[in-house]
Formats: C-alpha cells, sequence, structure tokens
C-alpha cells in the first residue's frame, strides 16, 4: 500500500465519522501519514454525512477525497452518488439492508455487500452497523489487517468502558467474517 | 508529550496555546471554530486559567486588549464574520501596540455568507481590516502540525514586536484530523517592562493607550511601529519551496489550496511539466524576496486561492509584474480538485501538456 483513499458516507448518527476515525487511528498506530477530514455543518444534523480518510506511507497532499479506492456506503443517496466516482481498481462495500442497486462489479470497481443494519439489530448490536461495515471493508479491501484493526481499536475505547470495547469488537468481527 | 496524536485542527491549537502559555481565552461561538471554544471551555480551568465565553465579539477582544496590557500571553478565535466584529479592537491592539493571537478560521463570505472552507479573509487579515496604519503578522498553516507549532510562533513573534498576530486557517484546517506531535517548543521571555502591572517596583506609571491628538506624537508612533515591522520584514519571513531548483512554473499557495497544488504539481511533474510551489507560510511578512528571484528563472506564476484572487496581487507586486500571474481559484466555500490546478498549470505552460 503506498496511498488508499476512503469515503465513508451515509446518514448523520450512523457513525460514519467514528468509523473514518478508527481507520486513521490504525494508520496512526501504524506509523502511516493518515488525515480525516469530515463533511460539518448542516448535514451532520440528520442529512447526510461523509468523511474522507487517506492512509499512506507519503505525505499527504489533498485530504480530500473525490475519487476513493474504497468506497464505504450506508444510505442510498451516498450510494448513489458516489458509486461511479471510485478510482481504477476501487473497493465498494454498501449496507444492504438499506441500499438496493442493479449496480454490479465491472473491470473498474469490485461491488461487496453486507446487510450491516440487519446484522447489527439481529445481533443485540444497536447502532454498530458502522462497525460490521467496516470490518467487511477492511477485509475486503487489505487496506490493514485484522490485528491491526483491533489492537487499534483497544487503544481507541477508553479502557473505562470495557462493555463498549467487547461490542465493537463483536461488531467487527462480524464484519470480517461475512 | 513525545508521541504523536490524532487531533482536529481547531483542538490541536487550542491545545498548543494553553502550552505556549496562555491562560486568557475569549471567544464567542461560530461555525466553523466552535471546537476551539469547547476544548478551552474543558481544559482552561483545570489548568488555572480563564476561559470566558463574552455577550460577543467586541466584547470578547476587548477582554483580549486588557489581558494583553498586562502583559500576559491572551488569545481568541472566530471565523470570518466575527473577525470583522474583531476588527476594532484588533485595530486598537496595534495601536496600543499589544501582542495577542487571533485565531481565524475562515469560511465563505461575504456577509453571513456560508460555513464551508475559505480564503476570502487574505486581505482582511493582510491589509488591515481595521483603521488605521498597521499590520499583522499572519501565519498560514496547512497542517494540523503547523496549526501546533505557528500557534507557538504567533505567541512568540507578537511579543517580540509587541503586535497582533493571526493565525489565519481555513475551516478544513480546523476540522480535520492528522497526527500531530505536541511538542513544548522554546518558549522565549520577551522585556515585559511596558506591562500594566501597578506601580509597586518603580517610579512612575505605564500607560497603554492609543490615543494621542497631538499629530506630531502620533506620527512619531506610527514611525516607531512601522520601524519594527520593517525588522519582522527583514528577519522573521517563512515559507516553504517544493520542487522549485528547475521550475519553470511556480504556483503560489497557502493552507489547504497549498495540499491540493501539491497533488496537482505532481501529476503535472509525471506528465513533464516543470512546475513548483513557493508557499508562504507568513503572509505577512509576505516572502518577497523569494518570489522576485524565482521571477528570474519562472516563466509564469499561479496564484491558487479560496477566493475571488486576492494574494495574486501579492504575487504580482512581489515579481514586479515581470511574469504573467495566473489565477486559480474557487470561492464561497468550494475547493478546486487538483485537476483544475493541472489546467491552470498546462495553460500556464503554454497549453503544452
Amino acid at each position: 500500500m503506498s496511498t488508499c483513499k476512503i469515503l465513508i458516507a451515509g446518514f448523520g448518527g450512523q457513525g460514519v465519522l467514528f468509523s473514518g476515525k478508527v481507520l486513521a487511528y490504525t494508520g496512526l498506530t501504524l506509523d502511516k501519514e493518515v488525515s480525516w477530514l469530515p463533511s460539518y455543518g448542516p448535514e451532520m444534523r440528520g442529512g447526510t454525512a461523509n468523511c474522507s480518510v487517506t492512509v499512506s506511507s507519503e505525505q499527504i497532499g489533498s485530504p480530500i477525497v473525490s475519487e476513493p479506492d474504497l468506497l464505504i456506503a450506508m444510505n442510498q443517496p451516498s450510494f448513489d452518488k458516489y458509486c461511479e466516482e471510485t478510482s481504477d481498481n476501487s473497493i465498494i462495500v454498501y449496507d444492504s439492508a438499506l441500499i438496493s442497486t442493479e449496480f454490479k462489479s465491472n473491470d473498474k470497481v469490485k461491488v461487496f455487500e453486507i446487510p450491516a443494519t440487519r446484522l447489527a439489530s439481529d445481533n443485540d448490536l444497536p447502532g454498530l452497523a458502522n462497525m460490521i461495515i467496516l470490518g467487511k471493508s477492511v477485509k475486503e479491501s487489505g487496506v490493514f489487517t485484522k490485528d491491526q484493526v483491533f489492537d487499534a481499536m483497544k487503544k481507541l475505547v477508553s479502557s473505562k468502558k470495557p462493555e463498549l470495547l467487547e461490542k465493537n469488537i463483536k461488531a467487527l468481527e462480524l464484519g470480517f467474517n461475512y | 508529550m513525545s508521541e504523536k496524536v490524532l487531533m482536529k485542527g481547531n483542538e490541536a491549537l487550542a491545545e498548543a496555546a494553553i502550552m505556549a502559555g496562555c491562560k486568557h481565552y475569549f471567544g464567542y461561538p461560530i461555525t466553523p471554530q466552535t471546537e476551539v471554544a469547547a476544548y478551552m471551555a474543558k481544559k482552561m480551568p483545570k489548568v488555572g486559567g480563564v476561559f470566558l465565553q463574552a455577550e460577543s465579539e467586541v466584547s470578547a477582544i476587548n477582554m483580549v486588549i486588557g489581558v494583553a496590557a498586562t502583559g500576559k500571553r491572551a488569545m481568541t478565535s472566530s471565523s470570518s464574520p466575527g473577525i470583522s466584529l474583531k476588527s476594532e479592537g484588533i485595530s486598537y491592539l496595534a495601536g496600543c501596540e499589544l501582542p495577542a493571537l487571533i485565531v481565524n478560521v475562515q469560511r465563505g463570505g461575504p456577509g453571513l455568507g456560508g460555513i464551508q472552507p475559505s480564503q476570502s479573509d487574505y486581505y482582511q487579515a493582510t491589509k488591515g481590516g481595521g483603521h488605521g496604519d498597521y499590520k499583522l503578522i499572519v501565519l498560514a498553516p496547512n497542517s494540523v502540525q503547523e496549526m501546533v507549532d505557528l500557534t507557538f510562533k504567533g505567541f512568540d513573534l507578537a511579543e517580540k514586536y509587541r503586535m497582533p498576530a493571526m493565525l489565519l486557517c481555513d475551516g478544513t484546517m480546523g476540522q480535520m484530523m492528522e497526527p500531530v506531535l505536541l511538542n513544548q517548543g522554546e518558549i522565549k521571555t520577551y522585556d515585559k517592562s511596558w506591562a500594566t502591572t501597578g506601580t509597586g517596583n518603580h517610579e512612575g506609571r505605564n500607560v497603554v493607550n492609543s490615543l494621542s491628538l497631538n499629530p506630531e506624537e502620533l506620527e512619531v508612533w506610527n514611525h516607531r511601529r512601522y520601524d519594527r515591522y520593517k525588522i519582522a520584514q527583514e528577519n522573521d519571513v517563512m515559507y516553504e519551496e517544493y520542487l522549485m531548483d528547475d521550475a519553470e512554473i511556480c504556483i503560489v499557495a497557502f493552507g489547504i489550496a497549498s495540499r491540493v497544488s501539491k497533488n496537482a504539481i505532481n501529476q503535472a511533474r509525471a506528465k513533464g511539466i516543470k512546475v513548483g510551489m513557493i508557499r508562504p507560510i507568513t503572509l505577512w511578512p509576505f516572502p518577497e524576496k523569494v518570489l522576485k528571484k524565482a521571477s528570474e528563472k519562472c516563466k509564469a506564476f499561479i496564484s491558487v486561492e479560496l477566493n475571488m484572487g486576492q494574494m495574486i496581487d501579492d504575487v504580482r507586486l512581489a515579481i514586479e509584474c515581470s511574469k504573467p500571474v495566473y489565477l486559480c481559484n474557487r470561492t464561497g466555500g468550494m475547493i478546486m480538485s487538483p485537476e483544475e490546478v493541472l489546467a491552470s498549470i498546462i495553460k500556464a505552460n503554454g497549453g503544452n501538456e
């Protein structure tokens, strides 16, 4: 990996920004260059929210991701907006519980689905669809290994809240194994 | 702290200010700099400092004047419309020859404008948003690390020259997270015998004032200040050069525009176009000499800015209009893509790819 540009998009409240933070933080723990840029303003109060993450072994130029190597789509408008704007050799992972599409893998992009929101409610992991889809995305993109993300997550989630860490890890694992 | 941490620009600069010895913050909320105030509200009481949300921006800047007059490090932060409100106070700080740090995390304007990133307060920051003959030290970070480093630098230069300094950021710098080293940095101390700290230790009294009804005296004051500005122009210009050794085209950009430009330069280099960048870190004092020198070799300049073309004036002045200067810009909160900058580079190269 020299540079991986990631765009995570969905509704405000789905944990889009936190997913991005987990990726950026994982990069930090591996001594990579990283940048994390959120959308801010009215959209984070209920509308669409997205976040650009770049992980690189070199210094990062623009932190704005317009042609992602990895697109994580968590709602229909985000998928429709960005699915045709990914880079060559890119990966799209989308929440099939919330998004319906005819869009298929082609020469340029590999598309993966995971019903993250349904898996979250089926497994008593309310609000953790973001971690489920993140697990799947990390696995399919190979941007990090499973252990790298888990180790970072352990450092990121406060040790004062072990039950929170446990649930996040469980959700990530669910995504990895899907 | 010797380990890198992941922090938002707004929070990193707030932490840096505290580490630089600032114990007095006065602010008023506005997007996209609200995290500065939120961080200060949480942190200042823990370090024995003062966080005060004033009833208005005008009030906040006047509180800064009060603390600065005592020789203590004071700061305020806002975004574009709020800086307009603070401009009267900034002029008074300059007139009173007081050091202070003002942070502007710019958003699109004019008027209430929008909340997305912008660089359209370049004129306001470098040409004087308030009235009178004065300058500010203006520092333009292009990474979260520089938000920290230039906060230290801002307090330092403000005290060195007894003038207000401004950290001129944009929404992306404030909102983005990057790994950052919160190094303590060296805190220099300067003579503050001018400070109004009571008459306990000396005869007479110190007066901090910008009023003189005697024009002969006021002229002397203005010259005295400009003598110091001249020293700053000689000694404290900061800039970064990127691939300028063999460059035939020179991009001039600061803040987020310089980050986007870097991508475009790399794309252009891959096509064999010899392009480089001079990135002003101090917008005032502006890096005139290095630009003038570059104009001897370069055939064209491109000013890349998030406004309708403001810094471009200073580029033209610096190179004495000896070469064409093109403008590559977006405004209103929009950010140019690397492809748009690349198109400008190709145009400046005479259309040759």
